[in-house]
């Protein structure tokens, strides 16, 4: 027998079955993964893309049929198997890394076991205890014994997913699946989980499928990528021919959302996709993406399009893809792009000086008052949010962002230091604040599902603030709800409807409209874009920016994203375990001397070019608790350019350039960081 | 664990205390006056008063209460009103019949009902499904007299198996006494068996659709290993408070089979209690029910934290 053929996909149709009937979810997708290679899906939320993946290790729920088509794995049709060879090749050949490691474990059982049940099945105890340690080891968990005696939950997220991974690996699969394996895990965490698959997950003997609704992810890992959209493939390329030329419009649209680090600090409006993916089983004539296509032809309304190979080897099913790729039409020709804007010189508008907060931790010892030791959230936190201008607070999750968040609303009084208004003090708690500045703050949460109020209407949602806060008269109401969901590019009609009713970018548009309708000075917004798609993310991006221009609104944007953060501020502060490392104007900031973690995040960027080689600095080991943070500078125990004891014992000096506007805390001068630091952002073409 | 139990125990012991003031208040607060109950209606005033003086009742409520609780605690529980015997020894010897029908209940229905819930879990929405919820939910809808008496009529007068007067002699062993226990625990069976596997066909049927399962399915482990090692271990985690709950309910709350039946448990002798107006035979009832179900929910909260490591190491 020749080289294994790996994985063939053919024109397999995936249905659900539900009450309101049979949902065609997946429609005649062919794909070919071959051993050695790794091979991209991408596509929103909602595209198909898990159903898929999940459908040709025929691992779909007991709702979700194979109607049509066929699934080969090195010749062997895994659609035929009956359950008894199908749990072989389960057991010998495939292997699955699912998005959320923790609820994919068992909570009750120790990681050991776990992993020893996927060399043995049935007997886990005979399982080969040399093999898992190396294999433990090899993914990056050094200490082999410690992470088979925990049980799940006693992992970092971070040790989760490499569990996972080794779990994955243990067996040598011929095929290997990842569906979003880095989308819930911290961007220094993905960064490192990414580095793990490119150098030691992939091999010559294993057919890597890689899920993700991230281009910026695809790019820095796969061989060939496929686009997934309502269900179809929609484009299929190797990976270095889909960044030059999208040949679809829809994967032009994704290539065009996703934030860049851009070199020159200024904001230019990101490309989104207007619309959102039709329901299966609600599927328009014609090209499911016409309804969302720029340069839809009435053709495109009527007929469908095929997947056609062309003569370069792509394939793509567009009836405009000769014109795309002769250049002699742009695929985004008509999507939103409002011109560039100079950012206004920031005025303080609220000043925090020296916020510190410590959350205690109650004793473990019934009726006993002695406390453990607290959690230091923040600690002497100074920071000027402008007005009609944005600052954005970066951090990864244990930073303190959030809690900086709710300390200046209100919902949390600090221990120390002082929050003013335009110079005039702010009360801590939010009870003893007066009504004129509830309604000048205001804040948009991560998780608009449990933000709104499920059961009112949108229109009772935002006549509250209305009413209550800005003091509109009854009568007026309706006109207000109206203007005010207008300005959210929401129809007017949606004011009946009720959260549950509408996808997460629109209820994210509700509660922006709602944060709005007090007319606020500033408003805070806590991770607002992070659960969001990147195409609704970047249409969201685009409303905050319009928004912000015509209501001349000040922003505190906090993220862990720093590319997405970087696209909206005009200045940038990083904070670690509660303390202030870095503050900039963006392009300052984006450019050297960076502070030493600063320059790992930014490195930790994923960037949507096949050709970025990763050039970072290796980011060791997890954040330590904020329990237990360390006594000299915080980011000691994990920093790539230590100078030796001074970093563990003394907390490093703020330093500042000489214009003043350039803050680092490091022991290190800023012209030596700069010396040694090359820069990471491209001043030219906005990527790495 | 150590600290977890302690303070679970601190807890019960708080419970406990709480509990025994409500039992006190609440028979306290009953109409009647007790040396009237039992000297009865022709008692002069004298002979009433007398009585109060001996019974204490004249003190002021705190000290009635703390004098009650201090020789409750010494396992004096004073003499019957009624019967004018020693109250502790025979509210034991009845605790003892009522934990032997509880436990022998127990043994049938748990296993029973488990299976019983996983076999609908996994045939979920198909026929064994359907059949076993209905079928153990019309059972359920019978009153316990209703069931009690068929199985009384088929099993006693028809065949004669068992004996269809359930009383056991003082000082018999279990096996002595299991002929008489089998009606009456089958009849509490019957009772429970729905819900305990109604609960478990919920829960086995959530737990198969987390994706350990899949992940573990995944793996070519196959079906019964998975459901062994993985579903069963998580899904019967509130299976087991419900069976600590069912025992305290069995202990004290078979008024109705232990009647039909005429089983010596503690359910008669609450009636039989209630009937008379003996206060503190009521009393020592009631606190000795509400020990035993505090200490099955302690019981059933080690076994959880044992079974669920978040909870031990959290």
């Amino acid at each position: 027998m020749t080289t294994p053929s790996g994985l063939h996909v053919h024109e397999l149709d995936v249905t659900y079955s539900t009450a309101p009937g049979t949902l065609p979810t997946v429609r005649r997708a062919t794909l070919h993964v071959p051993r050695g290679r790794t091979v991209g899906l991408v596509g929103e939320s909602g595209s198909g893309k898990s159903t898929l993946a999940l459908a040709l290790l025929r691992a779909l729920p007991e709702n979700g049929r194979i109607s049509h088509g066929h699934v080969t794995l090195d010749d062997v049709d895994l659609t035929r198997l009956d359950p008894e060879a199908l749990r072989a090749i389960w057991r010998n050949q495939v292997r699955l890394v699912p998005q959320d490691p923790l609820p994919a474990m068992n909570p009750a059982q120790r990681v050991g076991s776990q992993l020893a049940e996927a060399l043995e099945p049935e007997d886990p105890r005979k399982a080969d205890r040399a093999a898992i340690d190396a294999v433990l080891t090899n993914v990056g968990l050094p200490d082999p014994r410690r992470i088979k005696r925990a049980y799940p939950f006693e992992l970092s997220g971070g040790q989760q997913q490499r569990v996972m991974i080794a779990m994955a690996l243990l067996g040598a699969p011929s095929l290997l699946v990842m569906d979003e394996p880095t989308t819930n895990l911290d961007v220094t965490t993905e960064a490192a989980i990414l580095d793990l698959i490119r150098d030691r997950v992939r091999s010559d003997d294993t057919a890597v499928l890689y899920v993700s609704h991230s281009l910026g992810v695809i790019a820095s890992l796969c061989d060939d990528v496929h686009v997934l959209y309502a269900g179809e493939i929609v484009e299929s390329a190797p990976v270095e021919a889909i960044y030059e030329r999208p040949l679809h419009p829809y994967t032009a649209g994704l290539l065009a959302a996703v934030p860049r680090l851009d070199g020159r600090g200024a904001r230019h409006p990101l490309r989104a996709i207007p619309g959102r993916i039709p329901e299966p089983g609600a599927r328009p004539d014609g090209c499911s993406f016409a309804p969302r296509c720029p340069i839809a032809t009435p053709q495109c309304h009527a007929e469908v399009p095929t997947l056609t190979e062309r003569d370069d080897g792509r394939a793509v099913a567009c009836h405009r893809a000769d014109e795309i790729a002769a250049g002699t039409i742009d695929p985004l020709s008509q999507a939103d792009a409002d011109g560039e804007r100079t950012p206004p010189r920031p005025v303080p508008l609220l000043e925090a000086r020296y916020v510190s907060k410590t959350y205690a931790r109650p004793s473990l010892r019934p009726f006993s008052r002695t406390s453990r030791p607290g959690v230091h959230a923040l600690r002497d936190v100074s920071l000027d949010v402008p007005r009609d201008a944005t600052l954005g607070l970066v951090g990864e999750s244990g930073s303190g962002k959030s809690t900086f968040a709710r300390v200046l609303v209100g919902l949390e009084p600090a221990d120390d230091g002082t929050v003013s208004l335009e110079a005039s003090p702010v009360p801590a708690r939010l009870k003893d604040r007066p009504r004129a500045l509830l309604e000048r703050l205001q804040m948009v949460f991560q998780s608009s599902d449990e933000a709104l109020p499920p059961h009112r209407t949108v229109h009772s949602i935002l006549a509250r603030p209305l009413t209550r806060l800005a003091g509109i008269p009854a009568h007026e109401v309706d006109g207000h709800v109206t203007r005010l969901l207008e300005a959210v590019n929401l129809p007017p009609d949606y004011a009946t409807r009720q959260p549950r009713a509408l996808s997460g970018g629109e209820r994210q548009r509700v509660a922006i409209a709602r944060a709005f309708a007090s007319q606020p000075d500033l408003i805070l917004f806590d991770e607002s874009v992070s659960g969001l798609d990147v195409s609704v993310q970047a249409s969201v991006l685009n409303l905050l920016d319009t928004l912000q221009r015509r209501h001349r609104t000040g922003y505190l944007f906090i993220g862990h994203d720093l590319a997405v953060v970087a696209h909206l501020a005009d200045e940038i502060a990083v904070l670690y375990l509660g303390t202030l490392l870095e503050r900039a104007p963006t392009a300052r900031l984006l450019a050297p001397p960076y502070h030493p973690y600063t320059e790992a995040l930014l490195a930790a960027v994923p960037r949507p070019d096949p050709h970025a080689k990763p050039v970072r600095p290796p980011l060791e080991g997890d954040l330590p608790s904020p329990s237990d943070v360390p006594p000299g500078c915080p980011f000691a125990t994990r920093c790539p350019r230590p100078l030796g004891p001074t970093c563990d014992d003394e907390p490093p000096p703020l330093r500042a350039n000489a214009a003043g506007d350039h803050q680092v805390r490091c022991h290190i001068p800023l012209d030596e960081l700069e010396a040694m630091q090359s820069p990471l952002v491209d001043a030219r073409d906005g990527s790495a | 664990m150590t600290r977890y139990l302690l303070r679970r125990i601190a807890f019960l012991a708080l419970t406990l205390l709480l509990a025994s003031l409500l039992v006190f208040t609440i028979t306290n607060l009953l109409p009647g006056d007790p040396a009237r109950i039992m000297l009865g209606r022709e008692a002069g005033p004298a002979a009433l008063a007398e009585a109060r003086e001996a019974l204490g009742l004249d003190d002021p409520f705190p000290v009635r209460y703390v004098t009650w609780l201090g020789q409750a605690l010494q396992g004096d529980f004073g003499t019957s009103f009624t019967t004018g015997e020693a109250i502790a020894p025979l509210v034991f010897e009845r605790l003892g019949n009522s934990m032997r029908l509880a436990g022998l209940t127990l043994l049938i229905a748990v296993p029973l009902a488990i299976l019983l819930g996983v076999v609908a879990a996994l045939h979920a929405n198909r026929w064994p499904d359907t059949l076993i919820s209905v079928t153990s939910l019309a059972v359920v809808g019978l009153p316990e007299f209703v069931t009690g008496l068929i199985l009384i009529q088929l099993f006693a007068f028809g065949l004669g198996w068992v004996p269809a007067n359930a009383s056991i002699a003082p000082g018999a062993t279990f096996a002595e006494a299991l002929p008489a226990m089998v009606l009456p625990a089958i009849t509490a069976t019957l009772v429970m068996l729905a819900y305990i596997a109604r609960l478990t066909r919920a829960s086995v049927a959530a737990e198969l659709t987390r994706p350990y399962v899949r992940t573990a399915r995944l793996k070519g482990t196959s079906h019964g290993t998975v459901l062994r090692r993985h579903v069963l271990r998580n899904a019967l985690l509130p299976t087991v408070t419900i069976i600590a709950i069912s025992f305290g309910w069995l202990i004290s709350g078979l008024i109705v089979v232990e009647n039909v039946f005429n089983y010596p448990g503690l359910g008669r002798l609450l009636t039989f209690a209630i009937d008379r107006r003996d206060l503190p035979l009521m009393q020592a009832i009631t606190l000795a029910a509400v020990t035993v179900f505090a200490l099955a929910n302690l019981v059933a909260d080690v076994t959880y934290a044992i079974l669920d490591p978040r909870i031990r190491l959290a």
